[in-house]
């Protein structure tokens, strides 16, 4: 279990204030332009060597992205910094606890990845349901202005970096991060095809990076903490650190608590969710990492561990780490089917397979709940979320794709017996 | 589910424009994006018509809800300097922006399988039975509206709903009666979880943290 002194977000549930004093208590802003003298050089090797991955679902590592950023602009092009807060993963809460209760630790953050990607200018893209979380943010960024810590020479670093707080106003697909762009740009937010990449051409055909709430959070404390810490706090070096975990569903207790980077899920929730609700036994699957990734059934909780890898292993995701607990009492196949259906709604609708495979994939998931379907539909039903999978510019068809997987694959024999008895019904 | 567009309804008033209080609100906005790249502010413009609206809805009677007229619409393309199909295709593509008049109350409720899981089907029925009322309809008196929406971004607290700005967590199908009793009656019910927790912590007290959470009183 992680101790509270390696503990980075000390305010997660909001028992003190989230303003700019009582974030410098907390060690946040103290010395920035220090941490900022590493050079960008500096800060991209201490970051890699950190063995951080992005927190925002895809996990990759974020000192190896931030190094993508051109040194210098050729042609007079400026470079931004997005941050993706457009939480909107079901099972996923983790980012508003950050905007509300520690938003001081994110704008250091930004000024320092800023500086690392050469970028005078954060877009932060909070979810439009979250008017308070965005409020907060946009009172912190005025203190911070107001303090010195952003704008002209900020923190006294030298550097001036500005910070514009952005409301979405509700659609799944803007955290997507070319979709976030488009939308930024005041367009529906529909997914550009890669390359060229965002740190390329992203934001008005500027280099661009676009990370997650957490990732760019907890970078001032691997600065300031040391690359060593972070490393040795994970699973392994490639599964390095702390990580913010969101559990929802059947447990006793849901919260969302940090914990290291590779927990075992069983000890998650025995330890910080009270166990699962009537006992471990009475546990049927976990989704793992948000609503993307697929299920898995209790013999594989017993002993996998909350990283990337392990995950990876059996065949899921880490993802956003939002785990949802299913007892034995859920109706397994509406779970998914209600899945199939948030799919279908937030499909961009642009690529074809995905706009219409996933009302497709909602339909026929709609009569695999009541059982007034074939055996042999279970098997088209896995063609239909192959046909989706790997053939759309986003990832948001994989994501429509994969509950149905997993659902296939560990849960066919009740997929079966429900088709049985409403025949049997029928008869 | 959101309405459609109907670019010709009857409800569609002729004109809109901003009041001196969110033009200086919009010219903000537009101030916070480079220059020539004024489209940007197009989402901050289409909520502030909506907030305007609402802010005239909740006076009137009887009351209505923040909605964006087509003319607030075509109004938003001048201001930017945007052929206004391009602000139709946002303000149509985005759940939040309500296309046809809604109830004062907006009541979004989410049915996502996190919040499914603990019971958004009661908390739904709840509400259909005290208004009256089904999904995407508005009471007579103008002062609700109920609908399903997509995963909320709470799901360690749930059930839960929104109505208008304000998030109601921990939600049981009595808290749900309360809190619509309670804005029945005008008044503004206690927004955040029901069940007195503070934030996502765990109901029965922290799991970490144990000493801060002494000294802030928490345990």
């Amino acid at each position: 279990m992680l101790d509270d002194k390696d503990r980075i977000f000390t305010n997660i549930y909001g028992w003190e204030s989230f303003s700019l004093k009582a974030a410098q208590k907390r060690g946040d802003w103290d010395n920035t332009k220090d941490l900022i003298a590493k050079g960008r050089d500096g800060i991209i090797a201490e970051i890699k060597a950190s063995g951080l991955r992005g927190r925002g679902g895809a996990g990759f590592p974020t000192g190896l992205k931030w190094s993508f950023m051109p040194k210098e602009s050729p042609d007079g092009r400026p470079s931004y910094l997005v941050i993706n807060a457009d939480e909107s993963e079901p099972g996923t809460c983790k980012d508003r606890e950050i905007l509300r209760h520690d938003p001081h630790k994110l704008l250091e953050g930004a000024l320092i990845a800023g500086f690392a990607m050469g970028a005078h200018t954060a877009f932060i893209y909070v979810r439009g349901e979250f008017f308070h979380e965005s409020s907060e943010l946009m009172k912190a960024v005025e203190e911070a202005y107001d303090a010195g810590l952003l704008g002209k020479n900020a923190a006294g670093s030298g550097w001036d970096f500005d910070v514009v707080v952005h409301r979405g106003a509700g659609a799944y697909i803007c955290g997507e991060e070319t979709a976030l762009i488009e939308s930024l740009e005041g367009k529906k937010g529909q997914p550009r095809n890669k390359p060229p990449f965002p740190a390329m051409a992203g934001l008005y055909s500027c280099p661009t990076t676009v990370n997650n709430v957490e990732t760019i959070a907890v970078a001032p404390t691997i600065l300031r903490r040391g690359a060593g810490w972070f490393a040795k706090l994970g699973l392994n070096e490639k599964n390095a650190g702390t990580k913010l975990f969101c559990i929802s569903g059947h447990v006793n207790q849901p919260c969302n608590v940090e914990e290291v980077m590779g927990i075992p899920l069983r000890e998650l929730l025995e330890k910080h969710c009270g166990g699962v609700r009537g006992g471990w036994d009475n546990l049927l699957a976990v989704i793992p990492g948000g609503s993307s990734t697929p299920m898995i059934p209790k013999d594989i909780c017993e002993t996998v561990n909350m990283d990337f890898d392990s995950l990876r292993e059996v065949g899921t995701g880490l993802g956003t780490a939002g785990v949802i607990v299913m007892d034995k009492s859920t109706d397994v196949i509406k779970a998914i089917a209600r899945l199939s259906r948030f799919y279908m709604h937030e499909s961009c609708g642009q690529c074809t397979p995905c706009r219409e495979g996933t009302g497709w994939l909602w339909r026929v998931m709609t009569r695999m709940v009541e059982g007034r379907a074939s055996v042999e539909e279970i098997d088209q039903l896995y063609e239909i979320t192959k046909e989706i999978e790997g053939h759309t510019i986003c990832a948001l068809g994989d994501a429509a794709a994969w509950p149905v997987q997993g659902l296939i694959k560990h849960f066919r024999p009740e997929m079966e017996r429900r088709i049985m008895e409403y025949r049997k019904r029928a008869a | 589910m959101k309405k459609k567009f109907e670019i010709d309804a009857d409800y569609q008033p002729a004109t809109f424009a901003f009041t001196e209080k969110y033009k200086k609100k919009a010219q903000e906005a537009i101030n916070l994006y480079p220059k020539g790249r004024q489209q940007s502010a197009v989402m901050p413009l289409l909520d502030l018509a909506q907030r305007q609206v609402g802010e005239e809805g909740a006076k009137a009677n009887p009351p209505y809800g923040g909605w964006i007229p087509r003319a607030a619409m075509d109004y938003i393309a001048l201001m930017l300097d945007m052929p206004p199909i391009k602000v139709y295709e946002v303000a149509t593509f985005y759940s939040m922006y309500n296309l046809a008049p809604v109830g004062k109350n907006l009541i979004q409720l989410c049915t996502t399988t996190p919040c499914w899981l603990c019971g958004s089907d009661e908390i739904v029925k709840t509400c259909k039975d005290q208004l009256g009322i089904g999904l995407d309809e508005t009471t007579k008196d103008g002062k609700f509206t109920i609908m399903e929406v997509e995963c909320l971004g709470a799901c360690v607290n749930a059930p839960m709903i929104q109505i208008n700005d304000d998030f109601y967590e921990d939600l049981t199908p009595g808290t749900m009666k309360e809190i619509l009793e309670t804005l029945a009656n005008g008044m503004k019910p206690k927004v955040g979880s029901q069940k007195g927790r503070k934030g996502s912590m765990a109901l029965s007290g922290p799991t970490t943290l144990k000493e801060k959470a002494k000294k802030a009183g928490v345990v």
